[in-house]
């Protein structure tokens, strides 16, 4: 097999992020920054309470279109994209016939300005560890529908900017059209400074702020326009350690980790982005699952005794064990060691106490309320 | 990095100085640096013992977990307390008040072969951070 190291992607941002100090390490074949300089704490809390500029070009997003482009994309996803408006953005996910996770998705219904016969296109973004798997799943699913689907990861860099302040920010770069852009809905050709983008306003970090989608080769002026429009806020770049400690404590799923081909959605209490009244590939099955409450439940954990609950530590009853921590961590707005696990649905009430082994010693631990830290636009 | 001269360093990254029969271990300036925001340090009870090479707690930073190693035979005689509030200590003063344990010493004929600062400092610049 050969050395990952010898195939690993870097994105455009990589001389800056090695030039600022960034801690560069392997992620879904990506070379990306975990940390700069002050640490996944101080990047943690700059998101939390001012705002944060992340590199996520190693994400990927493909397009699909055509005059059938509607009717395909709702026979792959579990949120029925009818719903949506134009310039919507919704959370979804990609199933097996049997419930199990392709991936999860944010799906953007755009409209489509370069054919006649389409009133929408739909951007997808997926993960990057499973961009090939994606793109040739939903390519499999073609035959009999009107449409085209394009893998545009390559050409496209995508950028968050998150945080409280991040809408201040971004208007003084924008005049006055970021802040108009609503939760969960996108704006196209907004313009940055002088460069076209796609503004939405999601994220992955549980506050408000936008996801940028504009093109590749303007990466490097569009970070430094942002950052430099930030310093009097102390808008900072964040790795990929604090991205990961805002999405746990926001209690979004991560795949590989909450979400893998054996979980399903219904397990990861993923309800928001099901809609079971129509057909879908795994609709039957996670109907099914639904109705029965059968498999296991995705509940948050917090430490009773003292100790960092971890991926993988197995979680016991009574001293059998009943699952595995898909994440688990110190929570740095919380101060508090939390985890999530699934277990069958007979332990998952609130309240109920579990154990949790960490290097052999039984750990007691409660079931909490999820999300642990309510997301901003939530409150 | 900071490599103090009057210590010992053990493979695993921990230093140890010896007084008499008494001996204080903590991690390195590069371990922490290497391990990043610490949240979190399990120590043992005073009065366990430990042969040389055993790991005798845990030092867990946001993203990783790291056990730590006895370098020498001892009994623990004392643990910093102050990390269980602050554990951020090993990462801002790792030589001296992020000292993780204090021991009575027991088997210190391993000390002969741990390094010295400038074989450490060596050792330290051979490895990818």
């Amino acid at each position: 097999m050969a050395e990952s190291k010898d195939v690993l992607q870097r994105t455009a941002l990589y001389d800056w992020h090695v030039e600022q100090g960034g801690r560069m390490v392997p992620f879904a074949g990506w070379e990306m920054p975990v940390q700069y300089p002050t640490g996944p704490l101080v990047e943690h809390q700059t998101t939390r309470q001012a705002a944060g500029l992340f590199d996520i070009d190693h994400m990927g997003q493909m397009e699909v279109r055509g005059p059938e482009a509607e009717i395909f994309v709702n026979h792959l996803v579990t949120y029925d994209v009818t719903k949506m408006g134009l310039f919507d953005a919704h959370y979804g996910l990609l199933c097996y016939e049997d419930g199990g996770c392709v991936d999860d998705l944010f799906i953007y219904k755009l409209p489509d300005t370069q054919s006649k016969d389409s009133e929408c296109y739909f951007l997808i973004v997926i993960n990057a560890s499973n961009r090939a798997k994606d793109v040739a799943w939903v390519k499999s699913h073609t035959a009999g529908f009107d449409v085209s689907v394009k893998d545009i990861s390559d050409e496209t860099y995508m950028m968050a900017f998150q945080g409280p302040l991040a809408p201040a920010i971004l208007n003084r770069l924008t005049k006055g059209d970021a802040e108009s852009v609503k939760r969960f809905t996108a704006s196209q050709d907004v313009i940055l400074g002088d460069v076209p983008v796609l503004l939405g306003r999601t994220g992955y970090t549980g506050e408000d702020g936008f996801e940028l989608f504009f093109s590749a080769e303007q990466a490097v002026r569009v970070w430094e326009a942002i950052l430099k429009a930030g310093e009097p806020e102390g808008a900072k770049a964040i790795g990929l350690a604090a991205r990961d400690s805002l999405r746990f404590e926001a209690c979004m799923p991560l795949y590989g980790h909450e979400l893998s081909p054996t979980i399903t959605p219904v397990e990861a209490g993923l309800n928001f982005a099901l809609s079971l009244d129509r057909d879908f590939i795994g609709r039957d099955a996670l109907l099914k699952q639904k109705l029965e409450s059968s498999g296991r439940a995705l509940v948050g954990l917090e430490l009773i005794d003292k100790g960092v609950a971890r991926e993988g530590y197995q979680v016991q009853h009574g001293g059998q064990m009943v699952g595995a921590l898909t994440s688990g961590m110190f929570a740095p707005t919380l101060k508090n060691f939390l985890g999530m696990a699934y277990v069958p649905r007979s332990l998952s009430a609130r309240g109920t106490e579990l154990e949790i082994l960490i290097r052999d010693k039984a750990t007691r631990a409660k079931i909490v309320k999820k999300p642990f830290y309510v997301p901003a636009y939530r409150r | 990095m900071n490599v103090p001269t009057d210590l010992k360093y053990a493979k695993s990254d921990e230093w140890i100085r010896v007084e008499g029969e008494v001996a204080t271990i903590g991690i390195s300036d590069y371990a922490q640096d290497a391990l990043s925001d610490i949240v979190y340090v399990d120590l043992p009870q005073v009065g366990a013992s430990y042969t040389a090479g055993q790991p005798f707690g845990s030092v867990e930073s946001v993203k990783a977990q790291s056990d730590v190693y006895l370098p020498v035979g001892g009994t623990v005689t004392a643990v910093n307390e102050a990390l269980g509030q602050t554990p951020e200590l090993v990462n801002s003063d790792p030589f001296g008040a992020g000292w993780l344990v204090k021991i009575q010493l027991t088997d210190a004929a391993p000390l002969a072969g741990l390094m010295d600062a400038a074989a450490y400092t060596a050792f330290c610049a051979g490895r990818a951070h």
